[in-house]
């Protein structure tokens, strides 16, 4: 066994170490939020008035797509599995990830998928400009022919996703430590193992769809063309049920993390443990029987409208458990507010709205005047921005301590997330409003009575941008020079065997396994 | 649960970072190649990735025989198979599911059924069949279509031609040497190494018979049948399903040779053969999809 990290850019190349992985891992992913936010920003820029000021409309389709591709492909997913790759190994006992090797091929595969995907913006007809869905027929027939690359690229960021899943999976049924049964496991690691299971299920079918698209645009076959006995609402069936489960691969572990940060800054243990695990399991199984509430209006028959209806309503109770979970700990708590509690807090009552506005776009009949409008754009960032997001930052901020044994500094982080709660509900509480009022989305220009809205979200997203470079700067000044901390446990609420190891945590950790009682 | 006290972490490993460059450089390669740029970039790519996996195995076998796997890894890399497997499993789940989803309910739509899409403004004349012989695009466009239904397809010929039928000798062939594959893990069970080699070498043959007779077949569809990819939705799905099913046995084939190799060189043990049965299990794995193509592609159509 290596006994420290080797020297040089070879130790990041070459690594072993669940460690480094997982500090790839993360780094990779905060680049490409930047990136992704850019592209954000870009959209937010043009929409800033109606007309257009900016980039051309073709341009602005091409933004849209990519800042949905990065964001899901290359900032959130990443981020939790180097949480996971960080933190799953130190939370059961077990030395490192079961199988090493794959581990790191599973990360640096993602740098060469995303530089493809990133590189089609620069190649003669542009990047990917169908939308993060890429339906067909928009990205067979009229896609760019760039979209060879676009379908190859995801193939291997698949491949990244699925070897990652059965590592965690491995790890987390074969290398626990003596004593920790499953209904012993942290929250993080329980949300983790039925996401890796989620992400093998659904991963392989985002392939065939991809597959599909490849056959069409090149080899002649007619899966999405009705003139060949094909259809392209096949595409939207194949990539939602891939789509669907991939929203709770985003969020699962994200409700992992909160529910390890509101215990320790409750100071309570977390309220229904068992109810928990329960209602995350039963959240993974809805999610690969409901995926057509996103195609209410492509002609279902009333008959499948009226079953994806209920069927996703049913989300809900899973859902609403775990809100009343996190909502139970917090009571008669002796709650501190240090900056990853706020985090949390503000996940639980924003990812709550965005549960209700997806109750509200469950509603089959309500949905046809929601659909493709602002209001599922709305929706959808109050689940992945105030959720995904959120407690990846909330994670970042608990853990930051263990992992490099420095203290960031709390006022800046507490000033970081008054601007980020403030900046983002700016940002995507009026889109409420404006999808209501009729506004579609992915549209590069709007009427004029959509202007106000408009404006006022996009000064909210320049708000929201800039509380990311408070954030970067906060973790880099105290990766370099925080105030040193070497107790175990930085928060004294923590519980788990991540608190137990030195501060900042070795390099190599139980090498030993600890026992659990 | 962990029951071993130590734990064994490899060194760090140059092998990933070639793999990854192999995958992006194919990546890359394949993306150009098929819009009819040079296939070099992905056949680079795809000799770094055979060099490294070469490698990586090696490296992987060469530390198991050195007794350096614990039983705790060795549980790992069976996780890791199965999960493999299961991932695959989810791969075909898809195209059998368009297949479902186009004979059972995309088509009779199009052609009118349940009122659920008014296709006549488009399609008009469409009579919705399956194997789908004539698409929408020849009853509107007749001789000027894109896409053209087969000659022939490759449904069940009826009980009279039955033993002239190539889909069934191919289950026959691959269903046996499910059989034999098994035979062989037996023989190693019971420490006969020789009755192993003999079983495994002629489960690699029969892998080897399947794919000559699916060459057979796909040579004779399109030779003969006006059977091809472009021959709308019954094409795309016959050689899609088939075609992926066929590529999975050839890797199941190269993986069984190589097992095979290994036994004549003695790597193997009653209690102590993770490769070969990995490389087992998926074989069963690609006899189980051909059953389901068997019914569903061939004889249900």
């Amino acid at each position: 066994m290596a006994h420290g990290p080797a020297k040089g850019i070879g130790r990041w190349l070459f690594t072993t170490n669940h460690k480094d992985i997982g500090t790839l891992y993360l780094w990779f992913s905060f680049a490409m939020f930047l990136l992704g936010g850019t592209f954000a920003m870009v959209i937010r820029a043009e929409l800033f008035q109606p007309g257009m000021q900016l980039i051309k409309p073709e341009f602005f389709n091409q933004m849209t797509t990519m800042h949905g591709l990065v964001m899901v492909f290359g900032a959130i997913m990443p981020a939790f599995v180097g949480l996971a790759n960080w933190l799953i190994p130190m939370m059961i006992g077990a030395p490192d990830m079961a199988l090493p090797r794959m581990n790191n091929l599973s990360f640096w595969i993602l740098p060469f998928g995303f530089s493809l995907l990133a590189s089609t913006l620069f190649m003669e007809g542009g990047g990917p400009n169908f939308g993060w869905t890429f339906y067909a027929p928009l990205s067979t027939t009229y896609a760019p022919s760039t979209v060879n690359y676009f379908i190859f690229g995801m193939h291997i960021i698949g491949a990244s996703s699925i070897m990652g899943s059965i590592n965690i999976i491995a790890t987390v049924l074969n290398m626990r430590a003596p004593g920790m049964t499953l209904m012993k496991m942290p929250m993080f690691v329980w949300t983790w193992l039925i996401t890796a299971f989620l992400l093998i299920a659904v991963m392989p079918v985002l392939a065939g769809a991809v597959t599909m698209m490849l056959m069409d645009i090149n080899f002649g076959t007619s899966f999405f063309d009705a003139a060949g006995g094909g259809d392209p609402v096949l595409f939207q069936h194949v990539f939602w049920f891939f789509g669907h489960p991939e929203v709770y691969i985003i969020v699962l572990p994200a409700f992992g993390v909160i529910s390890h940060i509101i215990p320790t800054f409750s100071r309570k243990p977390l309220f229904g443990y068992s109810s928990m695990v329960y209602a995350t399991a039963s959240i993974a199984f809805l999610s690969f029987i409901v995926w057509a509430h996103h195609m209410f209006l492509v002609g279902m028959p009333i008959g499948g409208e009226l079953y994806f209806m209920y069927a996703t309503m049913l989300i809900a109770v899973p859902t609403a458990a775990k809100v009343f979970n996190w909502i139970s700990t917090m009571f008669r708590g002796s709650i501190s507010y240090e900056t990853p509690m706020l985090f949390a807090i503000a996940f639980v009552v924003l990812f709550t709205i965005g549960g209700f506005t997806g109750l509200m776009l469950a509603i089959a009949a309500a949905d046809v005047q929601y659909h493709d409008s602002y209001f599922v754009v709305a929706h959808f960032h109050y689940v992945m921005v105030a959720g995904a997001v959120f407690s990846g930052t909330a994670a970042v901020y608990y853990w930051l301590p263990k992992w490099c044994g420095r203290m960031y500094n709390e006022t800046m982080g507490k000033v970081q997330f008054w601007i980020s709660f403030i900046g983002f509900n700016i940002t995507f509480f009026p889109q409420h409003f404006l999808g209501l009022a009729g506004m579609p989305r992915r549209y590069a220009d709007y009427a004029l009575q959509f202007s106000d809205w408009n404006m006022i979200s996009s000064i909210g997203a320049f708000i929201y941008g800039a509380s990311q470079l408070l954030f970067i700067f906060n973790v880099i000044r105290t990766i370099r020079s925080g105030t040193p901390v070497s107790e175990p446990k930085t928060w004294e609420g923590a519980e788990g065997l991540e608190w137990t190891v030195a501060t900042p945590a070795p390099y190599h950790t139980f090498a030993t396994p600890p026992e659990v009682k | 649960m962990s029951t071993d006290s130590n734990y064994y972490v490899p060194e760090s490993s140059r092998l990933p970072i070639f793999a990854a460059t192999g995958m992006g450089v194919m990546a890359y390669g394949a993306g150009s190649w098929v819009q009819g740029g040079s296939a070099a970039f992905f056949l680079a790519g795809a000799l770094i990735m055979a060099f490294t996996l070469y490698t990586w195995f090696s490296t992987v076998i060469k530390e198991n025989m050195a007794g350096m796997n614990s039983d705790q890894l060795k549980r790992s890399y069976v996780w890791g198979m199965s999960w493999f497997i299961f991932s695959e499993v989810m791969f075909f789940a898809c195209f059998f599911g368009a297949l479902w989803y186009v004979r059972v309910l995309a088509l009779p739509w199009l052609g009118g059924e349940g009122g659920h899409a008014e296709s006549s403004l488009l399609w008009e004349g469409f009579k919705p069949e399956w194997p789908l012989m004539t698409t929408p695009d020849m009853v509107v466009n007749g001789d000027a279509a894109r896409f053209k239904g087969p000659d022939e397809n490759m449904s069940f010929p009826g009980w009279d031609k039955l033993f002239s039928w190539l889909p069934l000798w191919n289950t026959v062939v691959l269903l046996t040497s499910s059989v034999t594959v098994h035979m062989a893990h037996t023989a190693l069970k019971n420490h006969n190494h020789t009755k192993f080699n003999g079983w495994l070498g002629l489960t690699v043959l029969l892998g080897g018979i399947f794919l000559v007779l699916q060459a057979e077949e796909y040579i004779h569809a399109y030779q003969h049948m006006g059977l091809t990819l472009e021959s709308g939705i019954y094409g795309t799905t016959f050689f899609m399903l088939t075609g992926f099913h066929g590529a999975h046995v050839t890797m199941g084939t190269i993986m069984l040779l190589i097992q095979f190799l290994r036994g004549l060189k003695g790597h193997f043990t009653h209690d102590d053969a993770f490769g070969f049965e990995a490389a087992s299990w998926y074989w069963h794995f690609v006899d189980v999809v051909w059953v389901g193509l068997f019914i569903f592609v061939y004889v249900l159509a």
